[in-house]
């Protein structure tokens, strides 16, 4: 069973060999391997996922040196849960924009790009779940950021180089501190391994000790977005494209998370900078939450919630109860999905009623009902409105906090409910603006720009078999539905139709229903992520599990 | 465990020079500047072996005068790293010359609206005290107030008359959603020229 454990890193970096090699050739068998590989990794995490919650943690020593020396893989039930929440949430995605891509029959954007990046994004992703030392961590966290510098500036655009600009060079300066951390570490205690670190570290003086702890979790809070290094993360997400804008918002800053959850847990235990972490904690929620309050660009605005909802988690780690972990990892866990699943439907909506900007949109709730079912279900849901997992999340935390009674913990619960009640207003807001309102005057009709095809190049417009010659008019008044409209964006003509794609609308459909999944599933994953929270406060099964009782 | 003296005084040098070039605008600027702090981190994780040991030879070198190779496996994977991210960034700054004509990294519009709007505000409400403070009220003064106010109001209204053409512009399916063509930033700026010309 140890011998699955780097399958989940390996088997995306081979596919990205083979996607590479073949891609450009045979478009479908590259589409082939992603989707094959995301499955077979989705198959594993659940695999593994289920052989550590039986067995305890697994490791695997790479080449079979010793700790100190060779690399460490481990899997345990917070690793486990980790890579199947985002295996699947890749694999949903990665639905989503094959279906983009091919309805749009687009052969300018770089397609042959995005399959191997999107690959090695996710073997990065992985990786820095199942690393058991620094160093590894931090080429997880590398080859993580290298992929998405690749995603951020796909087709390299003005807007987006100019967003990809800060996101790149923000993540260079964190990787300078993260490597300047593990020096400190190493010349401090001859050794990156956690386990080793985990028995070594507590002999170093305090001062040390802090210092150390304080520089990783600077790192991990500026990839997570925590306030007071989070105006990164509204800059440069919403130019990219729907489905990488998702996959960013839903897995990179959770892994800020995972890595905040892991130090905290296994090398600093004890709690010393909780307070910190709580008052910082706080200032995420509220002024997160106030920034998407007065947005009106539904991504900007989503990027905002982001910030604002990864402060309940690291409330969850500055608590550093049993109870305040797990509900923690249950937060993780549901955000990750809601986050994704959020974003998703907003490719839907800029796709369906032209724009992202809410003053302009409208009416949505009559003209297409099945995407208000599929925005107002995960919207409820993020709010946390109670038969949902948002609201178990919350109350799981809250429980916590009361339960430890000190002050900042009853001040972070009265933010955590003010944060909720807001978060609820923003999406009563954007379910007002964009669906329940008649539509504003002069919006462009069913997803088709209204702009006359005179100054089409034709080049462009045959590259599709169905396509219509566009003759300007179709686009005024509804067409019939299903069939292909031709349009044109800026002198191209595009193919739109009434409906998006079945991919991306049953990928969308897809990743609500996992947000559904963990409701009903709520007993089971709460219990899953409360041993979970148990593992990590003992430590010990870590520790031995890699260095040998 | 020692140090040599020179290595750390080097790194902090590195590092504090890269520094000041990553804080400037122009991204070949901070390129260099990231290339510098991270040669200087390199050596910070080099100096984390104390001082230099014997040669790692098989025979006749006992092992544990050996230096720790890990500090260096770990310094070159970070310049394999660097490197990569240096062909990035270049990349990134010559695309972001050919579009705009500078590689400056620019702002955020957002916060450049909000800047300017608590700028103006503040330059109103400074406007009025003064305007209370001074006791004898003359006519020119009346009117100087009411151009100075009617002058910031214009401004803000341009600024909104910016946005919501900034507005109408984006938010297009084909640069949003999918990514544009290349071609059509070269075919734009032919165009631009052709109409500047």
């Amino acid at each position: 069973m140890n011998a699955l454990v780097p399958l989940p890193v390996l088997l995306p970096l081979c596919a990205t060999g083979l996607s590479l090699a073949f891609g450009t050739r045979l478009a479908r068998f590259q589409r082939f391997i992603s989707v094959a590989v995301l499955t077979a990794v989705l198959a594993l995490s659940v695999t593994l996922m289920i052989a550590a919650d039986r067995q305890g943690p697994l490791s695997v020593h790479l080449g079979d040196f010793a700790p100190p020396l060779g690399i460490t893989l481990v899997a345990d039930r917070l690793s486990g849960l980790m890579l199947t929440v985002s295996s699947a949430v890749t694999l949903s995605v990665l639905v989503y924009s094959l279906g983009q891509g091919m309805a749009d029959r687009d052969k300018e954007t770089p397609v042959a790009v995005f399959h191997p990046a999107y690959l090695i994004l996710v073997a990065g992703v992985s990786l820095t779940f199942i690393a058991g030392d620094l160093v590894n961590l931090y080429v997880g966290f590398e080859i993580m950021l290298v992929a998405s510098f690749v995603l951020l500036t796909l087709g390299g655009t003005g807007p987006r180089i100019r967003a990809g600009s800060t996101y790149v060079i923000i993540s260079l300066f964190s990787s300078m501190l993260f490597l300047t951390a593990i020096a400190m570490t190493y010349a401090a205690t001859g050794t990156a391994n956690f386990a080793e670190l985990a028995l070594r570290l507590p002999d170093l003086p305090l001062g040390v000790q802090t210092l150390v702890q304080a520089m990783l979790l600077t790192v991990f809070a500026i990839k997570a977005a925590v306030f007071p290094v989070a105006a990164w993360l509204p800059d440069s997400y919403p130019t990219a494209p729907a489905p990488v804008t998702a996959v960013f918002a839903g897995l990179l800053t959770k892994v800020g998370i995972y890595c905040m959850l892991r130090t905290e847990t296994l090398l600093f235990p004890g709690n010393r900078l909780g307070d910190l972490l709580m008052a910082v904690a706080l200032a995420s929620m509220i002024v997160g939450i106030l920034g998407a309050v007065a947005q009106t660009d539904l991504k900007r605005l989503f990027s905002f919630t982001l910030i604002s909802h990864i402060g309940y988690m690291v409330f969850g780690i500055g608590l550093a109860t049993r109870e305040a972990y797990g509900g923690a990892i249950f937060y993780v866990a549901h955000h990750i999905t809601v986050q994704t699943t959020l974003f998703l439907v907003a490719g839907l909506i800029e796709r369906r009623g032209g724009t992202n900007e809410l003053t302009r949109l409208g009416g949505l709730a009559r003209a297409a009902p099945l995407l208000a079912v599929l925005f107002f279900l995960p919207a409820m849901n993020f709010a946390g409105i109670p038969p949902l997992s948002g609201f178990i999340g919350k109350l799981g935390l809250m429980r916590a906090g009361v339960a430890d009674g000190s002050v900042w913990a009853w001040i972070l619960v009265t933010g955590a409910t003010v944060t909720s009640l807001l978060t609820l207003y923003v999406m009563a807001k954007i379910w007002n603006l964009a669906f329940w309102r008649t539509e504003p005057p002069g919006q462009a009709a069913y997803g088709t720009v209204l702009e006359t095809s005179d100054d089409s190049d034709d080049e462009d417009a045959d590259t599709g078999p169905d396509r219509i010659p566009g003759t300007g008019d179709e686009g005024v008044g509804p067409p019939p539905a299903g069939q292909p409209v031709a349009a044109t964006l800026q002198g191209r003509a595009v193919t739109t139709t009434i409906h998006p794609p079945r991919a991306m609308t049953g990928a969308t459909a897809g990743a609500v229903l996992l947000g559904l999944a963990f409701t009903v599933l709520a007993g089971p994953l709460t219990a899953f992520t409360d041993r979970s929270a148990a593992e990590l406060i003992a430590r010990r099964p870590y520790v031995e599990e890699v260095l040998g009782p | 465990m020692t140090m040599s003296a020179s290595l750390l005084a080097t790194a902090v040098v590195l590092c504090a020079v890269g520094g000041i070039l990553m804080l400037t605008r122009p991204l070949t600027r901070i390129l260099l500047g990231a290339v510098i702090a991270g040669n200087g981190i390199n050596l910070l994780v080099l100096s984390a072996t104390g001082s230099a040991g014997a040669a790692p030879l098989l025979y006749g070198v006992p092992l544990r005068r050996v230096t720790d190779p890990l500090p260096q496996a770990i310094a070159l994977t970070a310049i394999v790293i660097t490197l990569a991210t240096t062909a990035f960034l270049l990349a990134m700054a010559y695309r972001s010359y050919q579009l705009t004509g500078t590689d400056e990294v620019h702002d955020d519009l957002e916060d450049r609206r909000i800047y300017l709007r608590a700028e103006v505000l503040g330059e109103r409400a400074e406007l009025r005290e003064e305007y209370r403070a001074g006791s004898g009220r003359t006519r020119s003064d009346r009117a100087r107030y009411r151009q100075e106010h009617r002058r910031l109001v214009a401004r803000l209204r341009a600024d909104r008359a910016l946005q919501a053409r900034g507005r109408d512009a984006s938010g297009d399916l084909w640069h949003d959603v999918l990514g544009a063509d290349p071609e059509d930033y070269v075919n734009d700026q032919d165009h631009d020229r052709g109409a500047a010309g």
